[in-house]
């Protein structure tokens, strides 16, 4: 069963008995980026890779490379503009912008 | 390996997922994200859940955040909930029922209601009994889910909506109860107070032992609830690092009943620092209400000096 | 009919926890109240000496007991409880949340009045509390039915087109601690008929990790409620299948109810467990005495048999229906209102009384039951009923 084919108009033949979900982690097919009031942006030049922001994300919206172990742009689908990161970057590598206004 | 906060979260697997529902800035997400993230990539876990802030945003029907097993039941049973699992886990994996390679571990959240509080009892008949399990109090210091109503786990003096700072009684009039010492008297074999801080090297080496020392393992993790301490949501790391550097969150961890106390800051900052940006300690910085002040003061140093005294004392018979 | 079955003495408890034995389930979690206490104890005793493979939990409430069983049977085990009154009361919240959950959990309730005042005997408050939980609760009137209907537990409750708990019932005291000739299906071949428990999802499967018990809000929870009352419709056919391969182990047989000289009865009382035991002596009496007296006993009192009750009372002239347990709502007992709602939607209409009887211990004896039939006698006579919410063996002031 295709978890993500059940919604507010599926018959309830169709739920799963109880409730229960069995496909563990499909709460990444809910994007929660339409909470924000404002966005963060990430200047990449200022940024030293010191590893203090992307731990702190309540949302694991700030990706970082297998390989390099670098930090990469946000995720903004999921990112709710908490500001969390922005004001643990030592460097002011991450900027609160608010959403709506150029 | 040393710890690598870059290491871990590039190549270990977030096991809270995005996509979860719980308030923009919540302290409690990169606490049970860490968490998980000590496990053993090739280990699965079981997560229970009392109901709380976490159980009813990371899993609303058809969606969960975790990538791991997981049940919620109700409030007061996290505790048993996972026991029964764990023993189920114990019969089948001595039957032969389940393949004999790879292990389960068995993790439950509960917030400080669920923990502290109406769930207090389920947890330490399973503490007492002995589950190969680790519980996790994310203790934010009220029933955030309900509307911040006190909890054993609210401060002294904190305004919360069964508190209230009135004209006649400045909000609670109790301490806060010490869960993480009642949970050493149950005499289990790893017990530690923790929370995110700098790169979360304690919390995560605080986890691991939990998860992989046998048998019960308790761990505290302060918390922080914008809405309901009254904070804007980007100072989150700023409250953790004043709840450190001023005492009032000690870190310390007690292996075997031997204390030990895991950052002692250099110069113990005055719990004013703690108290004064969040919104429900207002009251306590009126013209007239410094006693409050010294009394949180003087509570903290207590705790402090008792914390002092239990690692010399434990340290000294071991 | 085999003739290899043991014939033994057991008092209720044993009959209950040597089934259990025989269930040998992976998980057993259990908290001491009296009636009940007996059955874990027993239990645990077959666990330290290795006669079972169960992992017994000695929990430290029946809160945690019924959570620890939700908990183990959705990680896949096959989860097994007992309990009596207040535990069952304590346990109230999360016997909703395992049925809810679709868990097969068995529980052998051991019925005693619910508290308060305490008291420790024995009546139907504690299972009446829970009547609309979603649980199959079936009802014995011995210890052999007891230890029957736990042996066909798990065949009713674990069925693909069922998976709800189910708790067998019987009374304390009364047959919980009484002793009787009882015969027991041999180990090998309850292990057969029971079978190994195979759920297609479950909490330990490492390679299907599973979440259960979700904020199920209010475009989900309606239908979650329904699939629960589709089960529970199910159910009433699967306990009929049960009892058949149950008949061909044992040659005993069981339906939804027992009709005892009912077909010719022009009276009759409609009871559940061991009140049927006395009402059988008195009915053979009065037949003696040439009163066409009949009884039906309820075996099955979730799910409820609604069109069978009504058809096999149909008949009769007047019915009276005994609820150990008093609803306090002005209007008679549980079973009252479910036997005469399941008569008025198919159009049978039989004059019925209630009569609430038995509460907290109280001895009902056979006068008492021969008084029931009395006043039966006495409406089909007068045709007229003045009170149908009646108690029986209750003190009031201007008794003789």
């Amino acid at each position: 069963m295709i978890m993500t084919d059940i919604n507010a108009n599926t018959p309830m033949e169709k739920l799963t008995p109880g409730g229960d979900i069995y496909t563990a982690g499909n709460a990444r097919d809910f994007k929660t980026g339409d909470w924000r009031s404002s966005y963060p942006v990430f200047l990449s030049d200022k940024c030293k890779q010191c590893g203090l922001c992307f731990p702190v994300c309540p949302e694991d919206a700030i990706p970082v490379g297998k390989e390099d172990l670098k930090r990469k742009d946000f995720n903004y689908d999921y990112c709710k503009g908490c500001g969390v990161c922005a004001k643990v970057c030592p460097f002011g590598a991450i900027e609160m912008r608010e959403e709506g206004v150029e | 390996m040393p710890y690598n906060v870059k290491e871990i979260v590039a190549n270990k697997p977030s096991r809270f997922t995005s996509g979860h529902r719980m308030c923009a800035g919540c302290g409690a997400p990169p606490v049970a994200r860490h968490i998980m993230r000590a496990l053993k990539p090739e280990d699965h876990a079981v997560v229970a859940n009392a109901t709380g802030c976490m159980e009813v945003s990371t899993f609303i029907y058809p969606y969960t955040a975790w990538t791991d097993s997981f049940i919620h039941t109700a409030f007061e049973c996290a505790g048993a909930t996972l026991a029964g699992a764990e023993a189920a886990y114990v019969s089948m994996k001595k039957q032969g029922k389940l393949p004999a390679d790879g292990d389960t571990k068995f993790i439950a959240f509960g917030g400080d209601g669920g923990t502290y509080d109406i769930g207090l009892q389920s947890l330490s008949g399973a503490m007492e009994r002995g589950h190969d399990m680790v519980y996790v109090c994310y203790d934010n210091g009220a029933y955030m889910n309900t509307g911040i109503q006190r909890s054993s786990a609210t401060p002294k003096y904190a305004d919360t909506t069964t508190s209230p700072a009135g004209t006649v009684i400045p909000g609670k009039t109790q301490c806060r109860k010490d869960l993480s010492k009642i949970m050493v008297g149950h005499h289990i074999p790893y017990v530690a107070q923790t929370i995110a801080y700098m790169n979360f090297k304690d919390l995560y080496e605080k986890a691991e032992k939990a998860i992989y020392t046998e048998g019960p393992a308790f761990l505290n993790v302060m918390s922080p609830c914008p809405r309901g301490w009254g904070y804007p949501t980007e100072d989150l790391m700023k409250i953790n690092k004043l709840a450190v550097e001023t005492c009032y969150w000690p870190l310390y961890e007690v292996v075997n009943g031997v204390y030990h106390i895991s950052y002692k800051p250099a110069k113990k900052l005055p719990i004013e620092e703690f108290l004064k940006p969040q919104k429900r300690f207002r009251h306590m910085f009126k013209p007239g209400n410094e006693w409050m002040i010294e009394d949180f003061q003087k509570i903290v140093d207590e705790r402090w000096q008792e914390l002092l005294d239990l690692e010399e004392i434990t340290n000294k018979n071991k | 009919m085999n003739n290899m079955s043991i014939r033994e003495r057991l008092s209720g408890n044993e009959a209950a926890a040597t089934a259990m034995k025989q269930i040998n389930p992976d998980v057993v979690a259990a908290f001491p109240i009296t009636p009940s206490t007996e059955i874990p104890q027993y239990f645990s005793t077959f666990v330290d000496n290795g006669l079972v493979d169960t992992e017994f939990v000695a929990v430290e409430s029946e809160h945690s007991a019924m959570s620890a069983c939700i908990g183990a049977e959705a990680a896949g085990a096959r989860a097994m409880t007992a309990t009596s009154a207040n535990g069952l009361s304590l346990m109230w919240e999360m016997i909703y949340i395992a049925s809810s959950l679709r868990l097969p959990i068995v529980m052998s309730l051991v019925n005693r009045a619910v508290s308060g005042p305490l008291n420790i005997h024995n009546d139907h408050s504690d299972a009446m509390g829970v009547r609309d939980a979603g649980w199959i609760m079936l009802f014995s009137e011995n210890n052999q039915e007891a230890y029957d209907n736990l042996l066909m537990a798990h065949k009713i409750a674990e069925n693909k087109n069922v998976m709800l708990p189910l708790m067998v019932c019987q009374d304390g005291f009364i047959t919980s601690h009484s002793i009787e000739n009882i015969e027991l299906v041999e180990d090998d071949k309850v292990k057969e008929f029971v079978g190994t428990y195979k759920p297609e999802h479950y909490l330990l499967n490492k390679n299907e990790p599973i979440a259960v018990g979700p904020l199920d809000l209010q475009s989900y929870l309606f239908e979650h409620k329904a699939q629960q009352a589709e089960a529970m419709k199910n159910a009433k056919q699967v306990i009929l299948d049960v009892a058949k391969d149950f008949e061909k182990m044992t040659g005993r047989k069981y339906g939804l109810f027992e009709e005892y000289k009912l077909d010719d009865a022009g009276i009759a009382i409609v009871c559940m467990n061991s009140t049927a035991g006395t009402t059988k002596f008195v009915v053979d009496k009065l037949r003696e005495q040439g009163v066409k007296a009949g009884l039906l006993k309820l075996r099955v009192f979730r799910p409820f048999p609604v069109e069978e009750i009504a058809k096999a009372l149909s008949h009769l002239k007047a019915i009276a229906v005994l609820d150990k347990a008093d609803s306090l709502n002005a209007a008679g007992g549980a079973l009252f209102e479910d036997v005469t709602s399941a008569m008025y939607v198919n159009n049978i209409h039989v004059p019925a009384v209630n009569y609430v009887y038995g509460i907290g211990g109280r001895d009902t004896k056979a006068d008492d039951i021969e008084s029931v039939y009395t006043d039966l006698s006495e409406i089909v006579k007068t045709g007229k009923i003045d009170n149908p919410y009646r108690y029986l063996g209750l003190r009031k002031e201007g008794d003789k």
